[in-house]
């Protein structure tokens, strides 16, 4: 058992030196069937099989975007920061993103991530509070536990071209 | 082999009390508070010694709810009761910056039977544990693109208090102070809602530091050991974990115990758990879990494999 604990142990702190060396190999090779960096995300990944249709496709993910940026206003940690924004354009450009990094037939026009923050403060507790209200969201559509994570885990890399400021 | 020692009365105040004034002190003093913070289950729960991590072991993450550019606070009460012992823990700890972590854990440990064993009836082992880590590298949670864990290291400076077994300790080549360093990596599987981490201890702490640390009686090794520690954590929704957790132990007090003439008699095992985590909030998580601590001096144990329940709650700010 301990020869396990330790294999696994040392198997994890190796990926984090392994990281480093397979980082620089890929920027050697891209692999042929990473998803392409667009705007949408600059840390693409390839999403969960059934991932759209879990969401309800187009018409799903806008109503869920439609709830969210009602709630990103009033929460009290980062609704100023939406103050002025119109929140129709918002989950427009939402639903696009989504529905792109999701696997639909969407694309996604409009400023990558560090553009469109670049004009706000963004700090870390920022982000988490949106996650928290994004989740709160996906709550109220009754989306499963699993699917919610599998979208958050294609959004969660967006943190190091949202978050600005330290 | 048996020391007589005066019992000591010394009226100090409970764990308890001090950790929650030095959550309250910590409170009013801390500059930028987590307002906004973490998000659940994120800060980990507060381990036995007092890190963030799981119950066993700590992690890379560091703890209360501050993020990045806040200080936050945490406090903890736990109990483990087996079929021999009972074991209570409480502390702080600060998280500054989601950086770097500064903790204070006091143990106490019941030795009931085997303490009247060794003459000394009612005996209690306390320790205090100073801890600080620093993440070096990496985020655990949301670099979900990555295979990279968050990275931190660590230090835990333990003492013993003194007590009737301090002769015992002497006489075994165990000291009553000793420091573990520890390299841990841990990394939330957003996708798939797996957490892993797995840390590396140097340690020479026998029993977690409950038996002192080190032994020399007999030739015993009293070098520093790497011991491995693995924690498995699966999120079943925003608020629920369930995972297990395994901690390598020295056994280094087995051959010190053969030289005095107990045999086998105070051999050690690996420490291990299931558990469940729940946070009802982000300001509150509660931790139980089954516990097999294995053999605590089996001498006066009959060789039992030491089992039982963990309970834990921790607040965080």
């Amino acid at each position: 058992m301990k020869t396990f604990i330790t294999s696994a142990t040392l198997t994890l702190l190796a990926m984090a030196s392994g990281h480093a060396i397979a980082q620089s190999m890929a920027m050697a090779a891209k692999p042929p069937a990473a998803p392409a960096v667009t705007p949408a995300s600059a840390y693409p990944m390839a999403p969960a099989a059934g991932l759209y249709q879990a969401f309800g496709e187009q018409a799903g993910i806008r109503a869920l975007m439609d709830d969210f940026v009602v709630r990103l206003k009033a929460d009290a940690r980062i609704g100023e920061q939406f103050k002025d924004t119109q929140l129709d354009h918002l989950a427009q450009q939402l639903t696009d993103q989504v529905c792109q990094l999701a696997g639909g037939p969407c694309v996604y026009k409009g400023p990558d991530m560090k553009e469109a923050h670049a004009n706000m403060d963004v700090k870390r507790s920022h982000f988490n509070a949106l996650v928290e209200v994004l989740q709160q969201s996906m709550d109220a559509r009754g989306i499963p536990f699993t699917r919610q994570n599998q979208l958050l885990a294609l959004l969660a890399p967006m943190h190091r071209d949202v978050v600005n400021t330290r | 082999m048996k020391q007589l020692c005066p019992t000591h009365h010394r009226k100090t105040p409970s764990p308890t009390l001090l950790a929650l004034a030095a959550t309250t002190a910590l409170l009013a003093a801390a500059p930028a508070q987590a307002d906004t913070g973490k998000l659940l289950l994120t800060g980990g729960v507060s381990s036995v010694e007092g890190s963030a991590g799981g119950g066993l072991s700590p992690w890379a993450v560091i703890g209360s709810q501050a993020a990045e550019g806040e200080t936050g606070v945490s406090a903890y009460l736990s109990r483990a009761v087996t079929q021999d012992y009972g074991l209570s823990a409480a502390g702080v700890a600060v998280g500054i910056n989601d950086r770097v972590e500064l903790s204070f854990g006091h143990q106490d440990f019941n030795t009931r039977a085997t303490g009247t064993a060794l003459g000394l009836p009612g005996l209690h082992l306390r320790q205090n544990i100073l801890g600080a880590k620093v993440r070096v590298a990496g985020d655990a949670m949301l670099d979900s693109d990555s295979l990279m864990p968050q990275l931190a290291v660590g230090i835990q400076a333990k003492r013993l208090q003194s007590s009737g077994l301090d002769g015992t300790l002497a006489a075994l080549g165990a000291k009553r102070d000793g420091v573990d360093v520890y390299l841990s990596a841990t990394k939330l599987f957003l996708a798939q809602g797996i957490l892993v981490n797995g840390t590396l201890r140097a340690t020479k702490a026998n029993q977690n530091g409950l038996l002192g640390f080190g032994a020399t009686l007999g030739g015993a090794d009293n070098g520093y050991q790497l011991m491995p520690e693995l924690s498995v954590a699966w999120l079943l929704s925003k608020n629920v974990a369930v995972g297990f957790e395994y901690r390598a132990m020295p056994n280094k007090l087995q051959r010190a115990g053969a030289a005095a003439g107990l045999g086998n008699g105070l051999r050690a095992d690996d420490w291990m758990d299931l558990f469940v985590a729940w946070a009802p909030s982000k300001n509150l998580s509660l931790t139980a879990a089954y516990v097999n601590l294995g053999r605590i001096v089996p001498a006066t144990t009959s060789g039992k494999k030491q089992t039982g329940v963990y309970l834990s709650a921790q607040v965080a700010f």
